[in-house]
């Protein structure tokens, strides 16, 4: 039985101890907004935040988030800056096929958490392990400078 | 944008209604008519004139999507083109996915599915009118409660209004409205008083695909679901001899271990109560394979492509103007071009929840053909195509992949197997190696100028496979001449002003199944064209920009887009050192494109800085989504040209993941400007004419740069 919160909520999950947390959140708590793309960290659909930071939840055990806070894309919406994100998303009519959006908003919400006002340069720092093969990367990059008001672009 | 929140409200509702109900078929189940087939009151009927529209006598309007939403806007434009006729208040519409039925057969394709590029071009008018009938019958209904003369009423925004101030809303007219005949012909509004078409209009599915809750096939969930993984045969054409299935009961969570084909690959499926337990399961088998092609290798393949353009055995004539041996050039000019396979990497793997049922099968998948899946699995179950029930969830992108069967056909026979509703998931690794490959070709050109450096022969002849063969559509492309449509297409259409032209195919079969890939032959023989005529340009000693434009009089499409291209691209102006365009246009899918990539090269490197495309589709339904559209194409056609192949070794695939299948990320995302050429012609497609251009500007600009022609891709400098 590992013990930890989604989404401030606590849950205890009967599960192998190295059962990914992201089908955790999947098939255990129906949380699937949540994706799976690769299954090895390379495309960044399955992105959650633990403890904050943006994780991989394809490759991080169940065991690895005993007693640790887990938000998901369900919940961003009750931060400030998420929900700065999903209105700069929503103007900007980023999503195309949609599948790897949860993944991007998380990446770019722990991304402004840690530097309220990204250049270029952290954008692409951040935000390069989260594929779109629709290719609405320069809507995402839009987005994230409107959701951190920052004007040009 | 709370109304998409909505919509995804009533999906799932629906689902789990129809789950409860144990999918019968007619409860919760919005069909055109199925109002009336329950059964329900005559008071509280809803007012469906047609498959596309329901008012109910609450006023809401629900317009159907009968397309499938993979990330092009149809989910938004479909409903847009109901709604200016139907003369709506469009943010209070709600949008519904459609159910599989043959009225919504899509007339370019033959049966319910999106693909093509086709869904705006087929739709067009007879949604429209669709709308406008709609909304005839709600004014009659009107003159006939109020004893006026129809054509003294008018609507507005889901009202209709009449004499001395009379109102009533579409909602209070439903029940009347179902009562009247639909009118045969009704007049179509003059574009000029269009209110939505035409006009950047928000996407209708951005709030559900920014908070998780858009539901894709991966995320379809039923009571009793079980997962199934399946380990598919690792050599082409490999067959299962016998398997040990006593490692993967062992896993806790695994029910049932399967053998399964879905008419591409055999398999063993390990169908189990998670995904987790099902891929432990999978991996944890032990399967013996017997058969399957051992030697082939992508080696052997590129030397056998190679032999055949040399001997040009079995050529098909595709095309000929003029007579290319009569010519006599001052210079000729050879080359020949390579692509390899090419996998889709959709972001959503393949999936697909088939549930068999006493009463018939019902399917939840993210599926381009959603009418195709019908008629195909009731082929298989021996059922009529009505009992097949399929629910077209998002899609998590397609570019042609989800036209197949293969997931589909899986999940069907898993179900049946295991008696219970079964999800097959593959994984990225299953994903990437089950092939629908976009086929390998080689194209080999001889061009020939003359004294003037003017173009007056070009022979080209390509070798790739038949991609129709085994796709069900033969009929519709594989012409009398015996050529597949899809070889040359992008290549005999061209449009320069060459008077001895020669095109020739020859079909090259080496077992592996090749499937649509985003624009389908316009994405290797946009390439292979455009980027030999800009040889023929370099070695007439011309401007590539000014060849082309000089050779295009008669096609006033391409040039348009060309100049538009070439002059928001600063085409002539200085570069800074190190860097240099290309430029390259092409019409597919009834549209026309051209793009000026601005390239360098960085640690040996291409790298792509900006890109300028110029498009002419036709008349537009939602701009924003025709320039996002040109984007995505873009983007899909870079990472093509920079890094994609499929590559084959003892006959089996060497790709497997985005590591070593790599795609566009954000770090080389060049900076995209689409300008869209005003047209009043029809509406062309969008959703592949902006990948083809691609490859070719950014191989022409590296030309310019670095003196070396790309003649295979992915690029390697």
């Amino acid at each position: 039985m590992t013990e930890f919160t989604v989404n401030g909520a606590t849950v205890r999950i009967d599960a192998a101890p190295d059962t990914p947390l992201l089908w955790v959140l999947r098939d255990q708590l129906d949380l699937t907004g949540t994706k799976f793309g690769c299954g090895i960290a390379q495309c960044g659909a399955c992105t959650v935040h633990v403890d904050g930071a943006a994780t991989r939840a394809c490759i991080t055990p169940l065991s690895a988030v005993a007693g640790k806070a887990v938000r998901t894309i369900e919940a961003i919406g009750s931060t400030a800056v998420g929900k700065a994100l999903q209105q700069a998303w929503s103007e900007i009519d980023v999503p195309q096929c949609g599948y790897c959006q949860s993944g991007q908003i998380m990446s770019a919400a722990a991304l402004l958490e840690r530097t309220k006002q990204p250049s270029d340069a952290d954008i692409d720092q951040a935000m390069s392990g989260n594929i779109c093969r629709c290719g609405t990367y320069n809507r995402i990059r839009a987005a994230i400078r409107r959701a951190a008001g920052i004007k040009r672009g | 944008m709370g109304s998409a929140k909505d919509i995804d409200e009533s999906r799932r509702t629906f689902l789990k209604v129809a789950a409860v109900a144990g999918g019968g078929f007619a409860i919760g189940v919005m069909l055109p008519g199925a109002a009336r087939f329950v059964g329900a009151a005559p008071a509280a009927r809803p007012f469906e004139p047609n498959a596309w529209i329901r008012i109910t006598p609450d006023n809401v309007v629900t317009l159907i999507a009968d397309k499938s939403e993979m990330g092009q806007g149809v989910y938004t434009a479909i409903p847009m083109l109901i709604a200016e006729e139907l003369d709506v208040d469009w943010p209070r519409v709600r949008i519904e996915q459609a159910v599989a039925s043959p009225v919504y057969a899509n007339p370019f394709l033959g049966a319910q599915a999106t693909g093509g590029s086709t869904s705006v071009r087929s739709a067009y008018e007879p949604l429209r009118r669709a709308g406008a009938a709609a909304r005839a019958m709600l004014i009659a209904a009107a003159a006939d409660t109020w004893k006026a003369e129809a054509a003294a009423l008018r609507t507005e925004n889901g009202t209709v209004l009449g004499p001395e101030g009379r109102r009533a809303t579409y909602g209070e007219l439903a029940a009347k409205a179902a009562t009247l005949p639909v009118p045969k012909d009704v007049a179509l509004k003059d574009p000029s008083r269009f209110k939505l078409l035409g006009k950047p209009t928000r996407r209708r599915d951005t709030a559900a695909k920014s908070d998780g809750s858009a539901q894709f096939g991966i995320d379809v969930k039923v009571p009793g679901i079980l997962t199934a993984v399946v380990a598919r045969a690792p050599v082409v054409g490999a067959t299962v001899e016998s398997f040990d299935a006593a490692k993967a009961l062992a896993v806790p969570g695994v029910k049932h271990v399967l053998p399964v084909q879905n008419g591409v690959a055999a398999g063993v499926a390990v169908i189990a109560d998670s995904f987790w337990a099902a891929k432990k399961g999978r991996d944890a088998l032990a399967i013996r394979w017997k058969g399957g092609n051992e030697a082939l290798s992508t080696e052997s393949m590129q030397k056998d492509m190679r032999a055949l353009a040399a001997s040009r055995q079995g050529a098909l004539t595709a095309r000929r103007e003029g007579d290319v041996a009569a010519a006599t050039p001052a210079s000729t000019v050879e080359a020949v071009y390579e692509v390899p396979y090419l996998a889709h990497a959709t972001m959503e793997p393949m999936n697909c929840v088939a549930w068999m049922k006493p009463e018939g099968v019902e399917i939840w998948a993210p599926t381009q053909a959603p009418g195709v899946n019908q008629f195909v699995v009731a082929r298989m179950r021996n059922l009529e195509p009505e009992r097949i029930k399929v629910h077209t969830t998002f899609l998590g992108g397609g570019f042609g992949r989800r036209f197949a069967q293969d997931f589909i056909l899986e999940a069907v026979q898993l179900s049946a197997a295991a008696g219970a509703p079964v999800k097959v998931v593959y994984t990225r690794e299953d994903d990437m190696r089950a092939y629908h490959y976009r086929p390998m070709s080689l194209c080999r050109f001889t061009g020939g100028l003359d004294a003037n450096g003017n173009p007056v022969a070009l022979a080209a002849t390509v070798v790739c496979e038949s991609l129709a063969v085994g796709t069900g559509a033969e009929a519709a492309l594989i012409r009398k001449d015996g050529v597949d449509a899809t070889s040359v297409e992008g290549l005999e259409n061209l449009p320069y002003a060459i008077p001895n032209t020669a095109v020739e195919w020859i079909r090259y079969s080496p077992g592996v199944r090749t499937w649509f890939w985003r624009s389908v032959g316009n994405s290797q023989n946009a390439f292979f064209t455009e980027s030999f005529i800009d040889e023929l340009a370099h070695a007439a000693g011309k401007d590539p920009f000014e060849f082309r434009r000089a050779l295009l009089a008669k096609h006033a499409r391409h040039k348009k887009v060309l100049e538009l291209a070439a002059e928001k691209a600063g085409w002539g102006a200085t570069l800074p050192a190190g860097r240099a365009r290309g430029i390259a246009v092409a019409e597919s899918f009834g549209s026309f494109v051209a793009q000026v990539a601005e390239v360098s090269l960085e640690n040996g490197r291409p790298r792509v800085h900006r890109v300028v495309c110029a498009a002419d589709v036709g008349t537009t339904v939602n701009p924003d989504t025709i320039a996002a559209q040109m984007e995505s194409g873009i983007v899909y056609g870079l990472s093509a040209a920079l890094y994609g192949r499929i590559t084959f070794q003892n006959g089996r695939v060497e790709q497997s993941n985005f590591h070593d299948y790599p795609v566009l990320r954000m770090n080389a995302m060049p900076a995209v400007e689409v300008h869209l050429v005003p047209s009043t012609e029809g509406p062309g497609g969008v959703g592949e004419p902006g990948t083809p251009p691609i490859a070719p500007a950014v191989c022409n600009a590296l030309f310019a740069l670095t003196g070396k022609r790309m003649r295979r891709l992915p690029i390697e400098i």
